[in-house]
């Protein structure tokens, strides 16, 4: 066993650092204010070739792994948790499906552009009905001809409005339960299909977070990603890999809090002495050091698994279950540090305290992770 | 079309703390970067590259550690790195480093070569136009701009109250400015490669015709005759008073160094 990165992975790490630090936190605190996407940064990150990191050359990805991707995560959601959710929804739930059932003719068409940084993905599976229970959809998918017709809509889609290409989720054959739902690619532009509104919410706010809707929305029948009736599958497999990257961000925003808290308390002082002094504080930051780096040890192991073993969702539970309990712990923590200024948005602590929330909610809630290891255990 | 660019490893500066008995770095746990004058340098041959699809070939004179610049220089989009190294050249000044840099590049195929102005460590500024002297070539100092213009280069070329646009034949040296552009950041796709796929080729002694006299340690010419620490100044005292209190604060002061 080797607790060590990888030279490449190092180099990756300082790279991603760099990036972050020079071009996504500057303005962080605005986008968060604004709740303004980031499209510049958007911009930067496809030019940079951070979209298609985990994916190969074959199709214009960078060929990289899932550790890389994981550190990309980390590191740009340490000061912004927003920029990291976008890059994460479009690569592991907007590119990945594509690229692990779709066709050569769907790669094509589709993963490229996704990949090589032209176009932004999204995925859409929740549905106001339909939320834990993803299997209750009520969005329906008819064929017709050549062409599937959807009708319905899904809520709280991440990414929706900016991105080009949309996984979608539709019953092709409600008397089949789960076995009669389908994965579709949508195309922004598709005539019968709007966006709605965007959500205002209380963390990660530059984060575009919409509805989808589908009136009578007509896409031709190469567009069903995999087999009628293998939605589900695809979906819950999609979101197997989806976790790694929201655990990845949980850490960032974990890590962020705890450094953020490190330089605080040896600034601020009170009773003549900087706050560091105090034995709470101290015990403080080492309960939320090891808790951030117990965090990451199954974070990088989950990476390690996908790239490694069939199956990973027991991995990917644990690792965002973990991660997102220490981020919202850690966060919370950080603002107890500092004191009433931790209140006050000029502090980034703030906002990554609203931020922490999200993680134990979207992808799957940290009751769904329960779930998930449990029936592993038990079976 | 041939590019030779020569990049150095140094302490970055940003991070350096001086040891404040001794007045020297203190370079331990200090991280290494590529030092900012040669990585605008690297993405002025990197724009000739994209445009011309030149052939952007990257050396460095250094300790093995050094290979981790060339790594970078890879994952930024050179076509092939040389890592000069070895015992017999270290210890080196600027004679012995550029004549040893002017060997190694004397290998190679080249039209423009383009160094950093300055390395942040060194701080000579004299490595460059050495470089050139060997090697025979003119040279252009301070560049802010560089374009290749058919087989001449157009640099623009930086003073303090002025600049010259100068039009040189190729093959000529170039340096370079970090005021020169933002250098691209590595594709995460490049790092990968530049580890799994390429080569950093290493060039020992043997490998480099230049005379023992003109390198390392013993082919250096220039000698230290005294090293000291320029005074630190203590950092002032800031008094946030109003008027008349600094007023009097100020007296009380040279009045306790009997300056009054
Ligand atoms: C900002 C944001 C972005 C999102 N992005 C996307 C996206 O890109 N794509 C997408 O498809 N969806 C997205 N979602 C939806 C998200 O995945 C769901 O909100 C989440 O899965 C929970 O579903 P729900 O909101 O319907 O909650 P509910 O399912 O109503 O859950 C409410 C509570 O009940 C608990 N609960 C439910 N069932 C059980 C049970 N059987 N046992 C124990 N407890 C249970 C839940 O854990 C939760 O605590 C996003 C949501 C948000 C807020
Ligand atoms: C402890 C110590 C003592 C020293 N003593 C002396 C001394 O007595 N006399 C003396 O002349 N120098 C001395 N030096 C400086 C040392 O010789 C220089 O670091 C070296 O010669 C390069 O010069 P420079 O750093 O000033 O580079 P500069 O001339 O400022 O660099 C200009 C450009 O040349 C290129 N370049 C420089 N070095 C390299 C390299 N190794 N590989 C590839 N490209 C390179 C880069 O493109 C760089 O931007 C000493 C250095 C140290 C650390």
């Amino acid at each position: 066993m080797d607790f060590k990165l990888k030279q490449e992975h190092l180099m990756a790490q300082k790279l991603f650092r760099d990036f972050a630090v020079n071009e996504v936190e500057p303005i962080a605190q605005e986008i968060d204010e604004n709740h303004r996407f980031p499209e510049e940064t958007l911009e930067k990150m496809q030019k940079n070739g951070f979209l298609g990191i985990p994916f190969a050359k074959e199709f214009g990805g960078q060929g990289c792994d899932t550790l890389t991707y994981v550190l990309a995560i980390e590191e740009i959601s340490k000061v912004c948790a927003t920029t990291g959710v976008i890059l994460s929804a479009h690569t592991s739930l907007g590119a990945a499906p594509i690229n692990d059932l779709g066709t050569p003719e769907q790669k094509e068409k589709f993963l490229r552009p996704l990949i090589s940084g032209e176009k932004l993905g999204a995925f859409g599976l929740t549905e106001p009905e339909a939320g834990t229970d993803a299997a209750g959809q009520q969005t329906t998918a008819k064929l017709d001809g050549d062409e599937y017709v959807l009708n319905g809509s899904k809520i709280f889609i991440t990414n929706a409005g900016p991105a080009d290409t949309y996984i979608v989720f539709a019953m092709t054959d409600k008397s089949q339960g789960t076995r009669g739902i389908s994965a579709f690619i949508v195309e922004k532009g598709t005539p019968g299909f709007e966006t709605g509104h965007k959500e205002m919410k209380m963390g990660i706010r530059g984060s575009a977070t919409r509805e989808l809707v589908f009136t009578d929305c007509r896409i031709p029948k190469e567009n069903l990603l995999g087999r009628e009736g293998r939605g589900f599958g695809i979906a819950m497999g999609t979101l197997d890999g989806g976790r790694i990257g929201i655990a990845a961000q949980a850490l960032g925003i974990a890590q962020g809090a705890l450094d953020k808290s490190i330089a605080y308390v040896k600034e601020r002082k009170q009773f003549g002495r900087p706050i560091a002094n105090f034995q709470n504080t101290q015990f403080t930051l080492a309960t939320m050091a090891t808790e951030v780096e117990s965090a990451r040890m199954l974070v990088y192991k989950a990476a390690v698994a996908k790239d490694t073993q069939r199956r990973y969702s027991y991995e990917a539970a644990m690792a965002k279950l973990k991660a997102s309990e220490v981020a919202s712990f850690v966060t919370n923590r950080a603002v107890q540090l500092h004191g009433g200024y931790g209140y006050i948005q000029d502090y980034d602590v703030e906002r990554m305290m609203r931020d922490a929330k999200i993680t134990e909610i979207y992808e799957g809630t940290s009751e769904v992770m329960r779930m998930v290891i449990s029936g592993t255990i038990l079976n | 079309m041939n590019i030779v660019v020569c990049v150095k490893q140094v302490p970055d500066t940003n991070e350096v703390r001086i040891d404040p008995v001794k007045g020297t770095l203190i370079r331990e746990g200090v991280p290494s970067i590529m030092n900012p004058d040669d990585k605008a340098g690297l993405e002025a041959a990197l724009r000739i590259k994209d445009k011309t699809g030149a052939k952007v070939s990257v050396i460095t004179m250094g300790p093995l550690q050094a290979e981790e610049i060339l790594r970078e220089a890879l994952a930024m989009g050179a076509d092939d790195v040389y890592l000069v190294t070895d015992r017999a050249f270290g210890g080196a000044d600027t004679w012995a480093t550029s004549s040893t840099l002017a060997g190694a590049i004397s290998k190679l195929d080249y039209d423009l070569i383009i160094t950093g102005r300055q390395a942040i460590d060194g701080d000579t500024a004299q490595v460059g136009p050495e470089t050139a002297e060997h090697l025979d070539l003119p040279n252009i100092s301070y560049a802010q701009e560089i374009e290749v213009d058919g087989d001449e280069v157009v640099v623009l070329r930086q003073y303090d109250d002025r600049s010259h646009r100068v039009r040189a034949k190729l093959p000529v040296l170039v340096t370079a400015l970090s005021e020169l552009n933002k250098p691209r950041y590595m594709t995460p796709g490049g790092i990968f490669d530049a580890y799994r796929e390429k080569e950093v080729v290493q060039w020992v002694r043997e490998d480099i015709p230049v005379e023992d006299e003109n390198i390392g340690l013993s082919g250096s010419p220039t000698r230290v005759s005294k090293s000291f620490p320029k005074a630190v100044k203590e950092p002032g005292m800031k008094i946030e008073e109003g008027v008349e209190e600094s007023v009097q604060f100020i007296v009380d002061k040279l009045k306790e160094t009997y300056i009054l």
